[in-house]
Parts: structure tokens; C-alpha cells; sequence
């Protein structure tokens, strides 16, 4: 049980190098948050600096109200799930989840009860005495997370922690960990990744960070249909959203723009006079192109073809510096390889985007 | 011939020599013994591959016999007769003068306390030292100072040394250290500490200790650079303090370290001489088994006796090689 208050929390190695600035940010107990964001955009460093190994060089970090800048990690009611597990090679499953309750003082009653609850939870109980190098790599993984559940935190932080497991052990341990939520919904969890299904799936809100601070924060569905910025919609979604630019040549209710390539976009993000010939870039994600025969938003010619039986990948030849158009059309079109399709998209889900934010956020 | 022509030489000629004898001999392998070509070309191919390994390990081979191997059995042959007596087979003699003599047992003592002190002194402080000079920024510079003595040899050392416990009489200003220091204490006599039983072992010691902290302390330092950095993190998550984290997670993961460590020095102790040789050649009790088998071999000229020591020091030495050499091994793998 758990809120924690980030204020203007910034980061700074040496005198310059800015990582990480005006943070803000509200968790409230039993909250999934998710921080992705490309690499190297400092998320791994915001959620250190919430365990207490890295130093917050500006700005509050609160936990329940009390801050904890200064309290080592130890005090601060967190454990941490490392991407390398971190497990202490020489000890076996059970002194490494032992490990800090023998350091807090509890006694050998309190800490056995306390693993043997967690090995039942994570069915780790027929390998206790098996040292880490004798286990697989979800194996590994679970222990990690018991000996986070074992010192019963009020905060439990995850670094990326299924980016060592192989595709269909991470998908596994991924429904884990989230049935793991569902069986503490007291306890608040910090995730890092920078895999999308991840945060797509986990989270209770994701906050998306880029270029030193926060995109957006907001539930998964929020950042897919209606992202703040074109970065946000770019980096949520695979593949990333098409960008067209265009030119506004209707307002009201819903926009209509003109778009470089002859085609005319309806989007139902409203627009006022004052908007008119404003150059906007038009968002629409692959999924959300249909092929049509009528009024066409974007047509071009099909340069590759990806058919995934599921679902048929159609990538445009590109515009001169420009990254191709892809759709994503359901179902299976192996004919159009090479032709020259048009696509239109229900308005719904046309993005507008001015100065790369959206129109739908400003005042 | 100048002599310092006669080394460039011997360098040379060793250096060609080798080159040309791992050249020719390969040469001579592929085109004329085995040739690749003609009709048997794939058999041919074959036995030049076995036979190589052999011809490139055979100099290597011949001199570790020549100058390792026979010397053992010769030592060996050596312990069990009487050479005055015309080279007569005596038994077990030899071994039975040495056990009777207390200058034997002395050494065997003393043996013991070198075996017991120096390896973990130098472990500990080399231990103490890796993870000190980790932590600073001149920690190159204290590393490389603590490592210095590794390259000075033994009886250098021995000098240098002899020089920190020199004595002078109590109206002349000391030259030594440690007088100097004890003088200073408000000791009134400077002692001739060399000549002080049992605290003079640990005098001599200390030398040893001296020069291998650089040694244990590099291997070391490199094995704490090696653990996880996230353990130690964990660690500090959980709540551990320094010494915590030291004792119980790194000390721990760096164990076959240390272990191949404390007994390469102890391998070292068990042979040591030079320093003995140079600082007090066994006299006042510092007597080690080493420079007993050199004082019978060459002093006494009592080649049985101390042909019986120096199989003692293999005896001793052997099962601490094998369980090094197991344990590097293991290490590597």
C-alpha cells in the first residue's frame, strides 16, 4: 500500500549532462505503471532513482507522503527486480530470498514462513535448495520476484525484467507477473520495458518518456486512440502510425484536410475557423487503412507485400525522404503486390497533428 | 667477447633457433616426410596433423625432462645411498640422520609458520587492497606502488629489507626503520632484530608478505571487477551494509579466486630460500627447509641428507600443485 508523488524529479551526471527533468507524477496504490520509451530515453534511470541507487539531483520523490530523497534504499519499502535477475550466485533459492529478512532480524520462524508462502505462489517449492546456476531462465526470474515478495514491499520496481527470457517464456511469465498483480491488488508496481505488449498488457496507465521528461501518461487505450504528440502515436502501435502532411481546408465539427498527394482526410478532431490552411500532419495508424474504390485518402503503388495469413502488410513505395506508407489490411491479399491501391480511413481514427502535437489537447 | 655482446647473442641465436627449429621442422613435415600431393594425399594429410602437435611440443618435451623430470628420480636415487661410501645403497639412513637433527625439526617449524602466516596475510591484504584501491580515484597509482615489489627478485628484497631492521650502537643515528621508529616509541636500546628467535621469522615474513599483497592483490582485484555489478545492487536493496555486502556477496562469488590465489603464495612459502639465504642464511632459529637442503647440499657437501629434504619439500609441495592446478582449471571453465 503505497502512493508516491514524483515533483519536478530531475537528473543530472556531472555538471551537463542532463538525463532526466520535471517529472511529475502521481502513483496510487495498487496502480501497474508502466515507463517505456526508446532507449536511452531514461527510464531504466527514473525507476533507480525511485529504488534510491541513483541520486535525485532535483525535485521531490515521495513515498506515502514522506520524502524519501535521502533514505537509503533499504528504508524506502522497495524491492527491485533486476533484467539479470541479480540473484547472489553462491546462495541457494532459499537464502537468496532469506537473504534480507536475515538482515532485517526477523527470525528463522517468520523467514520461513515467509518463503515458503512465496515458493507456493510462484511454485517454486521443489527447488529451494538448488542454487541459481542450476536453474532455467524463468526459473530464475520467479526467484527474483519471490525475493522481492518475501520482504512484503509496499513498492515493487521491475527493470525490464522479461527481456532475458526466449518469446515464449517471456509471454508465460508476462501472464504470470499480471496474474501476480491481480493476487496483491494493494501492492504498487513500477515496470520498465521497451516492449510494447508489455506495457500494453500490464499496465494500469503507461507513461511514455521521451527526450528527458514525460510524452503522456495514460491508461494503454488512452495512448492508442488518442495519443498527445506524434511521437506518442508513433511509438504505441506496431507498425508505427502513418504520418501525412497536409493543409486544412475545412473546419467545424470535423477537419477536413488536403494532403500532399492529391487525397482529402475527414477527421472527427474539431477544428475552428482560424484553423483554415493550417499545415497539419494527418495520423493514421496501418490498421485503421482500408483499401477503397471511392474518395481516397492516400493512393500509391504496393512495393512490398508481407501476407501473414492473419492479417496482409502492404508497404508503399516511399515519397522522396520520407518512410513508406504501410497498411494493414485483414486477411489475406496476395494479388496486390506491385498495383496501385487507394486507401481511405473511418474519420474516427484520423489523427491531426500541428507542431507534432495533437489538435485534440490544446486549449 | 664483451658480455653483454655474448647476451644479445644467446638471446638471438635462442630466439632464431626456436623460430627456425618450428619452421623447418614443419616444413620438412608437409613437403618431405608427408608430402600433400601424389596419390595418398588424404592419408598423408592425416598423419602430418597427428604427428605435428608432437614435433612442436618435443623441445619443450626433452627439456622438461632433461631438466625436471630426471632430476626428481636422480634426487630420488640420491636420498637412498651413501655417496661417500662409494655411492652404496643405504636405505632409509639419509631420512633417519635428517629426522634426528633438530636443525631439521626447526625448519620444519618454521616451514609451518611461513605456510600458516604468509599465504593469509597476503590474501587479506591483497583482498583489503584490491577493493580499496577500486573504490578511489588514484587507485591506479596505490596499485601500481603495491605491485612494485613484485618485480623486485628475492634477494633484493632481502637487502632492502635487511636495511629497514639494520642496528647501530645506540650513540650513532640509525639508519634502520624500524629501530629508528622503536627509538622513537621510547624503546632505549636499538635491538638486532634478526637475531631475536621466533620474532625474527616474522621479520623475514614480512618480506615475503611484502612482495606478494601486489601479486594477490591484482588477480583479486580483477575477480571483484568480474562480479555482477546488479548483486551488489540487490544487495543494497535488501538492506546489506558494507561489510555485509563484502563478506557475504562479494568474498563469496570471488572464492575459487582466492582459493587459487592463497595457494599459488603457498607454493611460493613452501619453497622459499632466497630471502632466508640473504637476511640471516638459517641462523637464530630462521632456519626453513629449503635453505637446509641447500646448506647440506652445497656446505655440508652431505648429498644424501640433503637429497632426503629437498624430497621432503616435493612431498610437501605436490598435493597443494595438483589441488591448484585442479581448482585453476575449474576456475577456467
Amino acid at each position: 500500500m503505497a502512493d508516491l508523488k514524483l515533483s519536478e524529479v530531475g537528473k543530472t551526471y556531472g555538471a551537463s549532462v542532463e538525463v532526466l527533468r520535471h517529472i511529475n507524477l502521481d502513483i496510487s496504490t495498487g496502480e501497474l505503471i508502466v515507463f517505456v520509451g526508446p532507449s536511452g530515453c531514461g527510464k531504466s534511470t527514473l525507476l533507480r532513482m525511485i529504488a534510491g541507487l541513483e541520486k535525485i539531483t532535483s525535485g521531490t520523490l515521495e513515498i506515502d507522503g514522506i520524502t524519501v530523497n535521502d533514505v537509503p534504499p533499504a528504508q524506502r519499502g522497495i524491492a527491485m527486480v533486476f533484467q539479470s535477475y541479480a540473484l547472489y550466485p553462491h546462495m541457494t533459492v532459499y537464502d537468496n530470498m532469506a537473504f534480507a529478512l536475515r538482515i532485517a532480524g526477523k527470525t528463522a520462524r517468520e523467514i520461513d514462513e515467509a518463503i515458503h508462502r512465496a515458493a507456493k505462489i510462484l511454485q517454486l517449492e521443489p527447488f529451494l535448495d538448488r542454487l541459481p546456476k542450476a536453474l532455467s531462465g524463468g526459473q530464475r526470474q520467479r526467484v527474483a520476484i519471490g525475493r522481492s515478495i518475501v520482504r512484503d514491499p509496499k513498492v515493487y520496481l521491475f527493470d525490464e525484467p522479461l527481456s532475458n527470457l526466449d518469446a515464449a517464456l517471456r509471454v508465460a511469465t508476462r501472464i504470470e507477473i499480471a496474474q501476480l498483480k491481480e493476487s496483491m491488488p494493494n501492492s504498487t508496481m513500477i515496470y520498465v520495458t521497451h516492449d510494447q505488449v508489455e506495457a500494453m498488457t500490464l499496465a494500469s496507465r503507461i507513461v511514455v518518456l521521451a527526450d528527458k521528461g514525460i510524452a503522456q501518461v495514460g491508461t494503454p487505450l488512452e495512448l492508442y486512440e488518442r495519443p498527445r504528440s506524434e511521437f506518442v502515436g508513433q511509438f504505441i502501435g506496431s507498425p508505427a502510425m502513418n504520418l501525412f502532411p497536409g493543409e486544412i481546408v475545412g473546419t467545424g465539427e470535423r477537419t477536413e484536410i488536403r494532403l500532399a498527394g492529391r487525397g482529402i482526410a475527414v477527421s472527427d478532431v474539431p477544428s475552428n475557423g482560424s484553423d483554415m490552411g493550417l499545415k497539419v500532419n494527418v495520423g493514421v495508424r496501418p490498421e485503421d487503412l482500408a483499401a477503397t474504390d471511392g474518395d481516397y485518402l492516400y493512393e500509391g503503388q504496393v512495393n512490398i507485400l508481407e501476407a501473414l495469413g492473419e492479417v496482409t502488410l502492404l508497404y508503399f513505395v516511399p515519397e522522396e525522404g520520407r518512410d513508406p506508407v504501410i497498411a494493414k489490411l485483414p486477411g489475406i491479399h496476395d494479388g496486390l503486390r506491385g498495383k496501385s491501391v487507394r486507401l481511405s480511413a473511418d474519420p474516427a481514427k484520423v489523427h491531426v497533428f500541428h507542431d507534432s502535437r495533437s489538435l485534440l489537447y490544446r486549449q | 667477447m664483451h658480455p653483454a655482446l655474448q647476451g644479445i647473442l644467446t638471446i638471438a641465436v635462442g630466439v632464431f633457433g626456436c623460430v627456425g627449429y618450428f619452421y623447418l621442422s614443419n616444413l620438412v613435415l608437409d613437403k618431405v616426410i608427408f608430402p600433400a600431393r601424389g596419390p595418398n594425399i588424404g592419408r598423408n594429410l592425416n598423419r602430418a596433423n597427428l604427428v605435428r602437435p608432437w614435433l612442436f611440443l618435443l623441445p619443450a618435451i626433452l627439456a622438461l625432462g632433461l631438466y625436471l623430470a630426471y632430476p626428481v628420480f636422480e634426487t630420488l636415487r640420491l636420498s637412498f645411498i651413501d655417496r661417500d661410501a662409494g655411492g652404496a645403497f643405504v636405505g632409509l639412513e639419509n631420512y633417519g640422520q635428517m629426522f634426528s637433527e633438530p636443525k631439521f625439526w626447526e625448519a620444519l617449524r618454521n616451514n609451518l609458520f611461513w605456510l600458516l602466516i604468509v599465504p593469509a596475510a597476503s590474501t587479506a591484504f591483497g583482498l583489503v587492497g584490491a577493493q580499496l584501491t577500486d573504490r578511489i580515484a588514484w587507485g591506479n597509482i596505490a596499485k601500481s606502488l603495491i605491485f612494485m615489489p613484485m618485480a623486485i627478485s628475492f634477494v633484493g628484497a632481502g637487502v632492502i629489507w635487511k636495511l629497514v631492521y639494520e642496528t647501530r650502537p645506540v650513540e650513532i643515528e640509525q639508519i634502520g626503520v624500524l629501530n629508528a621508529i622503536y627509538l622513537a616509541l621510547g624503546g632505549t636500546e636499538p635491538q638486532v632484530w634478526l637475531t631475536i628467535p621466533i620474532l625474527n621469522s616474522f621479520f623475514l615474513m614480512m618480506v615475503l608478505i611484502w612482495i606478494q599483497t601486489g601479486f594477490a592483490m591484482v588477480i583479486l582485484s580483477a575477480a571483484l571487477r568480474g562480479i555482477p555489478e546488479e548483486t551488489v545492487e540487490a544487495a543494497i536493496i535488501d538492506g546489506a551494509g558494507p561489510f555485509q555486502i563484502f563478506f557475504k556477496i562479494k568474498v563469496p562469488q570471488i572464492m575459487t579466486t582466492i582459493v587459487v590465489v592463497w595457494t599459488t603464495i603457498t607454493l611460493v612459502v613452501l619453497k622459499v630460500f632466497d630471502i632466508v639465504f640473504a637476511m640471516t642464511n638459517g641462523q637464530w632459529e630462521t632456519q626453513v627447509l629449503a635453505n637446509y637442503m641447500f646448506d647440506k647440499l652445497f656446505r655440508a657437501n652431505d648429498w644424501g641428507v640433503g637429497s632426503a629434504s629437498a624430497m621432503i619439500i616435493m612431498l610437501l609441495v605436490t598435493p597443494i600443485l595438483v589441488w591448484n592446478v585442479r581448482n585453476a582449471r575449474r576456475e577456467m571453465r
